[in-house]
């Protein structure tokens, strides 16, 4: 498969898969913790940041723009808690509200860079809906200095993250820092939003997090299982829209990649056994039939 | 008597709300000790800032004469069955090793002593056959008694319970309350929210009635009579009635949780 020989389309699809597998794998912590409209407004709040970094240091190296990406989604879930926390709004109105806020900051800043100079060919528009065919190989490294530490993360820490996912009182009746976790399982998501923002942008960023974990979920119920089937959805979805962009002029990967996505996801909630739709429809017939 | 619990002056607001307001409490050693009260009275909020997952806004809690963060290795908690979604990925087995996780180290992951410490304690609530479902497959009975199994597996000496006979069959309701009697024959202290009026005097020994503030506490027959439920109470009080205050109770057939 060419894919894999071409250099340019090697780059492009061995980025699509890290961030596919990176963030599936993260993105089963937002979905289990109630967290995916966070993830949402995060990726959107993303954007300012990358616009500001580009507009203070005039360059488009994938590292300052990831720090700019990340401050800016992490001061935009420290907002959204501080409102939660301090006012009546209640969390989903706080959500949409920060979401607009810097989304429409990041149009205008966006705007205005359009204007200068030096920034059209930067392409700093392709971060709204990404632009997977911009990746070069350092852009690759970037992806795996930031993911790889999040997985680990992760990983060290599995059996507390599990438990503080699924009961938090109980963890910390036995003195696990639960916000301390909090703020990991935070600044992981946002690890995994800022490696996907170049590929399929800050639109639709939140479902490379929520579409692989909502799939995984329909074929296991072991979250051990869950994250690695994420992760190998997200990945398979990354080549095969790496792989539909070739075969067209001019067509998008980044959405291709979240359109493939979403097939799996339609394909697991109606054919998944167990879980799935058309499976529940069955055994529903066969008790009615038995009784 | 050696005290288990010494709660002094407890007071927890949410806002400007008191939910606790000046609350004292001993819970002597080895005992059954039912907390009862009304709707919204702060029956789980008193558990939940005993256990220092509330943080109260005034008065102090003390485990065997220590502080609750010195003692943690010594309690167990059953939260209410609502308080977790049952539809996440795991298994019976793997929510009872969960109890065990107090005693392993940060970076430790539970072995096989771990094991074969939950695996006992789901044979303790008859749900050994069940070890390798998937907890949302259970019922609610069963589910009650996974989180009972893993309490047993922190092997405490205190064991906080939020409404362990919620939504469960007369049949479970006998299963849990031999374990529990079975933890006070062991020497081990129970602390149970409890909304039935009618098992009260048959199954606790030392009951403490709350409405905010705390109304009465000590045994049950001396604090479990109709002056006391009324003031817990007030005029929402149906059941005394047919209730048998301070008494000992028939085996009535046990009231459906709400």
């Amino acid at each position: 498969m060419e894919l894999f020989t071409d250099y340019t389309l090697r780059t492009v699809t061995i980025g699509a898969m890290l961030l596919g597998a990176i963030s599936g794998f993260l993105g089963c912590f937002a979905v289990l913790r109630r967290q995916a409209l966070l993830g949402d407004a995060m990726s959107h709040a993303a954007l300012p940041g990358i616009a500001l970094a580009f507009l203070l240091t005039g360059q488009r190296d994938p590292f300052i723009l990831f720090v700019g990406a990340a401050s800016a989604a992490l001061l935009a879930a420290l907002w959204l808690l501080v409102v939660v926390r301090t006012t009546r709004i209640k969390d989903d109105a706080a959500l949409a509200l920060i979401l607009a806020v810097f989304f429409g900051f990041g149009l205008v800043l966006l705007s205005y860079l359009q204007r200068q100079p030096n920034a059209a060919q930067a392409g700093l528009k392709s971060f709204l809906f990404g632009q997977a065919a911009a990746l070069i190989e350092r852009d690759l490294w970037a992806m795996l200095v930031v993911g790889v530490p999040a997985l680990a993360l992760v990983l060290i820490f599995w059996p507390q993250v599990k438990l503080v996912t699924f009961d938090p009182d109980f963890a910390r009746s036995i003195g696990l820092p639960v916000r301390g976790f909090d703020v990991l399982l935070t600044v992981v998501i946002v690890a995994a939003i800022v490696i996907g923002i170049q590929t399929v942008g800050v639109v639709l960023m939140s479902a490379m997090l929520v579409a692989p974990a909502v799939a995984a979920r329909q074929w296991t119920n072991r979250l051990e299982t869950m994250v690695v089937l994420a992760a190998g959805f997200g990945a398979l979805a990354a080549m095969a829209g790496a792989w539909l962009s070739t075969l067209g002029e001019g067509l998008a990967t980044g959405p291709l990649i979240v359109l493939m996505m979403s097939l799996v996801t339609v394909l697991s909630l109606v054919f998944a056994p167990g879980r799935g739709l058309l499976w529940r429809n069955l055994r529903r017939r066969q008790v009615l039939q038995a009784s | 008597m050696e005290i288990a619990v010494d709660i002094q002056d407890l007071t927890v607001a949410y806002g400007d709300k008191p939910v606790l307001w000046d609350v004292d409490l001993q819970v002597p050693r080895g005992v059954l000790m039912a907390i009862i009260g009304p709707n919204g009275a702060g029956k789980t909020t008193l558990l939940k800032s005993t256990l220092g997952l509330v943080k109260p806004a005034a008065g102090s809690v003390r485990i065997f004469g220590k502080p609750y963060e010195q003692q943690r290795h010594l309690i167990a908690y059953v939260p209410q069955r609502s308080s977790v979604d049952w539809d996440f990925p795991t298994t019976v087995l793997d929510v009872v090793l969960m109890g065990r996780y107090g005693h392993l180290g940060w970076l430790r992951r539970p072995g096989r002593a771990e094991r074969a410490a939950a695996l006992a304690a789901l044979e303790q609530v008859q749900l050994a056959d069940f070890a390798h479902r998937q907890i949302g497959q259970l019922s609610g009975g069963q589910q009650q008694r996974v989180f009972l199994a893993r309490a047993l597996a922190q092997d405490a000496e205190i064991y906080f319970m939020d409404e362990p006979f919620q939504g469960v069959d007369a049949v479970t309701e006998r299963a849990i309350i031999n374990i529990l009697r079975d933890l006070r024959a062991a020497g081990k202290t129970v602390v149970v929210v409890h909304h039935d009026l009618q098992t009260v005097t048959e199954y606790f020994d030392q009951v403490a009635l709350i409405n905010v503030r705390r109304i009465a506490a000590g045994p049950v027959h001396d604090v479990f009579t109709e002056a006391n439920l009324r003031a817990t109470y007030g005029g929402r009080l149906a059941l005394l009635e047919t209730s048998r205050v301070a008494a000992p109770a028939s085996s009535a057939a046990p009231a459906p949780g709400d």
